[in-house]
């Protein structure tokens, strides 16, 4: 089906500044026409919008894809199925898979399966240094003809600071964007949960929020130095978020990223041994919660992403520290980023852009808006639908989340993937 | 995934012990009561009661501690249940097989206790949650986070000296950020209704926010000591100095160690308790480890009698049922 007509939908579109009953008319995988109906369209299909919100497709930013590698837990086509479910049409994957992403063959063995199964574009971060090792650069210009987006050491420490200040100024050699993870593997020092009074309590190993601060402080400093363009990742303290909006207020050329669970829950979510509540950076507290929070609405966030890392079950059951950290994320991203519009913390539209626009400006990318010529990555969703998340319906190999039980208002009814319906809640 | 661990029965009666929170101060005291009536035993000719005869009690270790296990395993052997020893470090997991295969493989053997002991905290919780219903589960040390029949102990002591809990100032020194030993001492004594708990440590051996646990926090030694009634001190390990923790056991010593001068500050019938094994020269003086104020073999020897009433009111037999 070559032309598609989105009828009687409320069109958000935040890199557009329209929010509007807008139809769409889409062919051979592009957007033909916002609005007015182009001369001549014979839609082979059509799809009824009506009481419905019509979005550009979600970009997730830094999912930890687990092919290859770790097939186990997660398969580039499950977690495309899983993508769809959740409006998601872009997934920016992390470097951390087995191997890593420091080759262009490595990425172009993901490219070409991704390509495949067909459900969601999937995009590279590269490697920052060789083997994530963080001791020798990654070969940042080859990966950049390969088409890798951005590079990123993810989690992994860098072995010392000079390191970190060549590799980015390596990397803005190519205008590549380095997505900074920043935490003080030291102040880290093994621990799993956030080191506060929940920590005290069950006696699990601690990690302090200056383990983010300190590093974040220390990557401005470099980001200032070497004019590199940052993007400080899924950030969990409220005092990391005071220091970026002062360095941007001076004028940094940085960007900032929250995961939606941190958002939502807290340290105190792990009493009882909680493993689904343990995450990497750890649920800090609410006071770091409110200030993640206003900092989206304020402007000095600008993108929200999943953090997905599916899981195999046993991965979960184990005594807490012994388990792997993460959540399974991709089908609750937008449902969660809609609870906060719910709750009156931000307009429809702001959430939208923190989803689509938001993360395609960071990454330079001709995404996350629909006007004209643009490919159609498209996702509808019904705001007023009433669900309960059940973690054996997900689409997604990994179960691991802390969500299981939880209402959402607002359910994807449709995705479409340059053009074409790859999820449809009648289906 | 994770459900809430209830440590009681709907009628209220044991069935795990895993820590000391969530217990009410007439639960604690019933276990201290019932822990009485076994005192006694090892004093008379025959020192086995028949309580838990038929049942089997098995000893989960996944760390070493020949101490602990020797007299959860004497414990057992008093009330007549039979015992296995698992010591499972060099066994199943050291082959790569997870905690809960281990656990369905040993529950095959038709156990009806598990006395656990794991290094990462939140174990006993673990193995709470997936062992099959019926079965009681005893924490025997987890990671950091709880030693409740340790604690039990502690209190037995200390109630054996001072009677009443209501009026007594406690101090806890040493290494309270490591020691699951404290974190479950602070819950029992805050729960028995003590008037003050003291901690005192360099910052260094502090949780963050340990004052959100429930006591006063102290860093100078002489200053924490004064009229307290009960002294408890810490074992100090040496892997501390390795992690830039403390800069010697010299200055340990001469900063919080417990010295005879030092004991003076304390109420003139404190006494000074510690879990073992004692490090003599770096947390406690020789003069004061062996003088007349220290309960430290006595805290072994009540250890004895609390674990058997932990694990006769879990089995749900209860001491009353002892033949006399």
């Amino acid at each position: 089906m070559n032309r598609i007509h989105i009828r009687g939908g409320r069109l958000i579109d935040p890199a557009n500044a329209i929010d509007a009953e807008r139809d769409l008319w889409l062919e051979h995988g592009k957007v033909l026409a916002v609005g007015e109906a182009p001369a001549d369209f014979k839609p082979d299909q059509i799809i009824d919008a009506r009481g419905k919100i019509v979005c550009p497709g979600l970009i997730d930013l830094g999912v930890h894809l687990r092919e290859p590698g770790q097939e186990h837990k997660g398969t580039i086509g499950s977690e495309g199925r899983a993508a769809a479910r959740g409006g998601i049409t872009t997934l920016v994957c992390m470097p951390d898979t087995q191997p890593v992403i420091d080759t262009p063959a490595v990425w172009e063995l993901i490219r070409r399966r991704a390509k495949a199964c067909g459900n969601a574009r999937v995009l590279a971060i590269g490697a920052l240094t060789h083997e994530l090792a963080g001791e020798q650069l990654a070969e940042m210009g080859a990966l950049k003809r390969a088409g890798c987006v951005a590079v990123s050491n993810t989690r992994r420490p860098m072995a010392n600071t000079l390191v970190t200040r060549h590799a980015l100024e390596y990397a803005s050699t190519f205008s590549l964007p380095v997505i900074l993870c920043s935490e003080d593997p030291h102040l880290k020092a093994g621990g799993c949960v956030h080191e506060g009074a929940v920590a005290s309590r069950l006696g699990l190993p601690g990690i302090p929020a200056a383990a983010e601060t300190v590093a974040v402080a220390r990557d401005l400093a470099l980001t200032e130095h070497t004019g590199c363009r940052s993007h400080f990742h899924t950030l969990s303290t409220g005092r990391a978020i005071e220091m970026i909006r002062q360095a941007r207020q001076g004028g940094a050329k940085l960007t900032a990223g929250v995961a939606i669970h941190q958002l939502f829950l807290m340290d105190q979510d792990v009493a009882d041994f909680n493993t689904a509540c343990h995450v990497d950076p750890p649920l800090r507290t609410q006071s770091d919660r409110d200030r993640l929070r206003q900092a989206l609405r304020d402007g000095d966030i600008q993108v929200i992403c999943s953090n997905h890392q599916p899981h195999e079950a046993d991965a979960k059951t184990e005594p807490f520290p012994l388990t792997a950290p993460g959540i399974s994320g991709l089908e609750t991203l937008l449902p969660l980023s809609l609870k906060l519009v719910e709750e009156g913390l931000l307009d429809l539209a702001t959430a939208i852009a923190a989803l689509t626009s938001g993360p395609a400006r960071v990454l330079d990318l001709p995404l996350g808006r629909l006007d004209p010529g643009r490919s159609a990555d498209i996702c509808i969703f019904d705001p007023e639908a009433i669900w309960k998340l059940d973690p054996e319906t997900m689409a997604s190999q990994g179960k691991n989340t802390p969500f299981a039980g939880w209402e959402f208002r607002g359910r994807v009814t449709h995705t479409l993937f340059e053009g074409r319906l790859t999820w449809s809640i009648d289906s | 995934m994770n459900s809430q661990i209830r440590q009681t029965d709907s009628q209220g009666r044991l069935r795990h012990f895993l820590s000391i929170e969530g217990f009410r101060r007439e639960q604690l005291e019933q276990i201290l009561d019932t822990a009485e009536s076994f005192a006694m035993l090892p004093g008379r000719q025959v020192k086995k009661v028949p309580l838990l005869r038929g049942k089997i009690i098995t000893n989960l270790f996944f760390e070493n501690s020949t101490r602990t296990r020797t007299t959860f395993e004497l414990a057992a052997k008093l009330l007549s249940a039979d015992v296995i020893n698992f010591n499972v470090n060099v066994s199943a997991t050291a082959k790569g097989e997870t905690l809960l295969d281990t656990l369905r493989n040993i529950e095959a053997m038709h156990s009806d206790m598990f006395v656990v002991r794991h290094q990462a905290s939140g174990a006993a919780h673990f193995i709470a949650r997936h062992a099959a219903p019926g079965v009681s589960v005893i924490n025997a040390g987890d990671g950091r986070h709880a030693h409740p029949t340790q604690a039990m102990l502690d209190m037995f002591t200390i109630r054996r000296h001072k009677g009443d809990f209501t009026p007594l100032r406690v101090a806890i020194v040493g290494d309270i950020q490591h020691s699951r030993v404290a974190r479950s001492q602070i819950m029992a004594l805050n729960t028995l209704g003590v008037s003050e708990v003291r901690v005192i440590a360099p910052r260094t051996l502090l949780p963050a926010e340990a004052r959100t646990l429930g006591v006063h926090v102290y860093h100078n030694l002489e200053q924490g000591l004064e009229d307290v009634d009960v002294i408890i001190m810490l074992r100090l390990q040496k892997e501390r100095m390795e992690h830039a923790l403390l800069p010697s056991e010299h200055e340990y010593f001469q900063l919080y160690g417990l010295t005879t001068e030092r004991l003076r500050r304390a109420g003139p019938d404190a006494i000074v308790m510690h879990p073992g094994p004692i490090n003599r020269g770096v947390e406690i003086a020789s003069e004061v480890a062996d003088g007349p104020q220290s309960v430290i073999l006595q805290q072994v020897s009540y250890g004895i009698a609390v674990r058997m009433a932990v694990m006769s009111m879990a089995l749900g037999a209860t001491a009353g049922e002892a033949p006399s």
